[in-house]
């Protein structure tokens, strides 16, 4: 029996028989939630619902840079700007993982780069909204941060393995950005009048976009049921959303800010939150492409990457002479 | 080669997972108020400077300052992930040596690093103009960070052996990281000049534009002689530097009369004095904005 590699995008040359036999083991292995790995053979559908999930997850984590590299020049004090400088690189280095995780499954990082500068790739839609203060830093740590946490968890268990072990890595350090959100923020609320006041604008605009980030209600969400079947997905959206306000909800007390949503409640016969309707048209028109900052974001991350040009072929051309003159002295 | 590992060698993705998961959410837990240690760890806290001391200091930490604000605009603008990451580490490191330096300095006039940073204008910074240089290309972020590091790592080599205890232990501290610091850079010179036409030209006018405002750096003043023997003469790091330097043109195949040869000689650069250039004051316009908005406020 012939093997597929997992550097080949393509299915195995397989007749149909060994297809059959094949898909049977990797059934058995997603059943008996065992990890696949690169080198087994998977359902193309699976690797292209992994490709597009990981380097949806990769861009999201590169196009976060620069909502809070915004702040990085006007930090407050000293101590804040180097917590937020190691963020922002700390989401390199996530995008990093997440690209050589995806690179497992047969696509090459400049493939995605073109991808995503080139607008042929998603990214999360809340990266398009802009941070006009301070407090905009504190509220994306905690909320944005948060949300992506829940969304996150589950996917450290996800069935494909190299993904799996990145999220655990990346869910390790997103907890501490969270908690550098929080503490942000309870700094601003406990602080002066101006401070707090833009504590609770910033939490009144990213907590909105928060909640969208779980996707849309498990009626209207096409993709999930196949996701969860294959084990990539382990909650539902709207399961992950319920347990995310559920955590909100006391920390906003200890921060004393106001969730904004007057109908927000426990309901004990339910036993879940009641909350507002969620306004999807918003959402509709970011993911469209409409959204505050979209264009500012792909034209930033296409900027850096033309104007970098001329570097990356110095360096080919560097290593490649440096190898010939090894090649040439051996 | 067997298709799949058998059933002992696979680790149950649930039985690991579950250990993974239990450790992210340990991990994440619920958000408490408990107080962060979230502080870089400072360089040897605890002394108190002198006057002369806290001047010194104040040079070093703000040169350090200075060249990491510059070196965190890279952060998402670099040419590939990887250099997003190198100089957002070395941006990084610089932070916290100027944190520490600027922590001393502000010992002998009760003023906190943050005092220091913030709430001082220009003429009472005392960086040297090379920090202060504008990112430029890539090399001329390149051609500053190999003048920078290689003075910084001849600098603190000898400030590690101080007689003013905290100084060494700074220096200690700093020497260790800036060495990576020039690595990265004289790897990036080899690079750039070996590379392409446009690489090497390009390399060569960033040398030619920056290397003017290297002799500010090896200058000796009544400061730095009334401090002999606490800390190294500035002139006296300059036989080293210009042997490491030499060595790095040598290998990239730059003759100095390749990037010296416009007749620009040497800035005046009186930065150590409070005479900077013209680039310093919208720098600082940008980094001290929002704190000077909220006089009193705690971040």
């Amino acid at each position: 029996m012939t093997l597929t590699h997992g550097s080949s995008a393509t299915s195995a040359p397989a007749t149909g028989a060994d297809e059959a036999e094949l898909q049977a083991r990797f059934d058995a292995l997603i059943e008996a939630d065992q990890r696949i790995e690169p080198r087994d053979w998977m359902p193309d559908a699976y690797r292209k619902t992994l490709i597009r999930q990981i380097s949806q997850h990769a861009h999201s984590e590169i196009i976060g840079m620069q909502p809070e590299g915004n702040w990085i020049s006007r930090a407050p004090s000293l101590k804040r700007k180097a917590i937020l400088m190691a963020k922002v690189q700390d989401e390199a280095g996530h995008g990093l993982y997440l690209y050589s995780a995806a690179q497992t499954l047969g696509i090459s990082r400049d493939e995605m780069t073109e991808q995503l500068i080139e607008s042929r790739a998603r990214y999360s839609s809340i990266f398009n909204y802009p941070t006009p203060t301070w407090a905009d830093m504190g509220a994306i740590g905690w909320l944005v941060d948060g949300a992506a946490i829940c969304n996150q968890v589950p996917l450290c268990r996800a069935s494909y393995g190299p993904y799996g072990r990145a999220m655990v890595r990346i869910c390790k350090e997103e907890s501490f950005h969270q908690r550098q959100g929080f503490e942000i923020l309870l700094e601003l609320s406990q602080g002066t009048p101006e401070q707090h006041r833009m504590a609770q604008e910033a939490v009144d605009r990213w907590y909105w976009p928060s909640l969208m980030m779980f996707g849309p209600p498990d009626d209207e969400s096409p993709n999930s049921a196949q996701s969860m079947a294959w084990k990539i997905k382990r909650f539902s959206n709207d399961e992950l959303r319920q347990r995310f306000v559920g955590m909100l909800v006391p920390q906003a007390e200890v921060l004393g800010l106001t969730l904004p949503d007057p109908n927000l409640r426990w309901n004990e016969d339910a036993e879940q939150w009641d909350m507002s309707e969620i306004d999807w048209t918003e959402f509709h028109e970011v993911l469209a492409g409409r959204g505050p900052a979209n264009a500012q974001r792909i034209q930033h991350r296409r900027d850096a990457h033309e104007q970098g040009a001329w570097v990356r072929e110095a360096a080919a051309a560097y290593a490649e002479k440096q190898a010939a003159r090894d090649r040439a002295a051996a | 080669m067997s298709p799949q590992p058998p059933a002992n060698e696979r680790r149950s993705a649930a039985a690991v997972d579950a250990q993974y998961e239990a450790e992210a959410a340990e991990a994440h837990g619920d958000v408490t108020v408990d107080e962060l240690d979230l502080a870089a760890e400072l360089a040897g806290a605890g002394g108190t400077a002198s006057e002369d001391v806290a001047e010194y200091a104040l040079r070093l930490g703000d040169d350090a300052l200075i060249l990491s604000q510059r070196l965190g605009w890279w952060i998402s603008r670099a040419p590939e992930l990887e250099e997003d990451m190198a100089l957002g580490n070395i941006a990084l490191d610089l932070l916290g040596h100027a944190r520490s330096l600027l922590h001393y300095a502000g010992t002998a006039s009760g003023r906190s690093e943050d005092d220091l940073a913030y709430w001082r204008d220009e003429p009472e910074f005392r960086c040297a103009w090379l920090f202060q240089q504008p990112n430029g290309d890539f090399a001329h972020t390149i051609a500053r960070g190999v003048i920078a590091s290689a003075y910084m790592q001849e600098l603190y080599t000898a400030l590690s052996t101080s007689t003013d205890a905290t100084l060494a232990a700074i220096a200690a501290k700093a020497v260790k990281e800036v060495a990576y610091h020039r690595d990265h850079a004289v790897q990036w010179t080899l690079r750039l000049a070996g590379g392409t036409e446009e690489s090497r030209a390009r390399m060569l006018v960033a040398l030619t534009d920056t290397w003017p405002y290297t002799d500010e750096l090896f200058r000796d003043d009544a400061l730095t002689e009334r401090l002999a023997g606490v800390v190294p003469a500035p002139s006296s790091l300059r036989p080293a530097f210009d042997e490491v330097l030499g060595a790095v043109l040598a290998e990239a195949e730059i003759a100095e009369a390749d990037f010296t040869n416009r007749k620009i000689g040497q800035s005046s650069g009186g930065g150590r004095h409070g005479n900077h250039s013209t680039h310093l004051g919208p720098l600082l316009a940008e980094m001290q904005v929002l704190a000077r908005r909220h006089p009193g406020a705690t971040w």
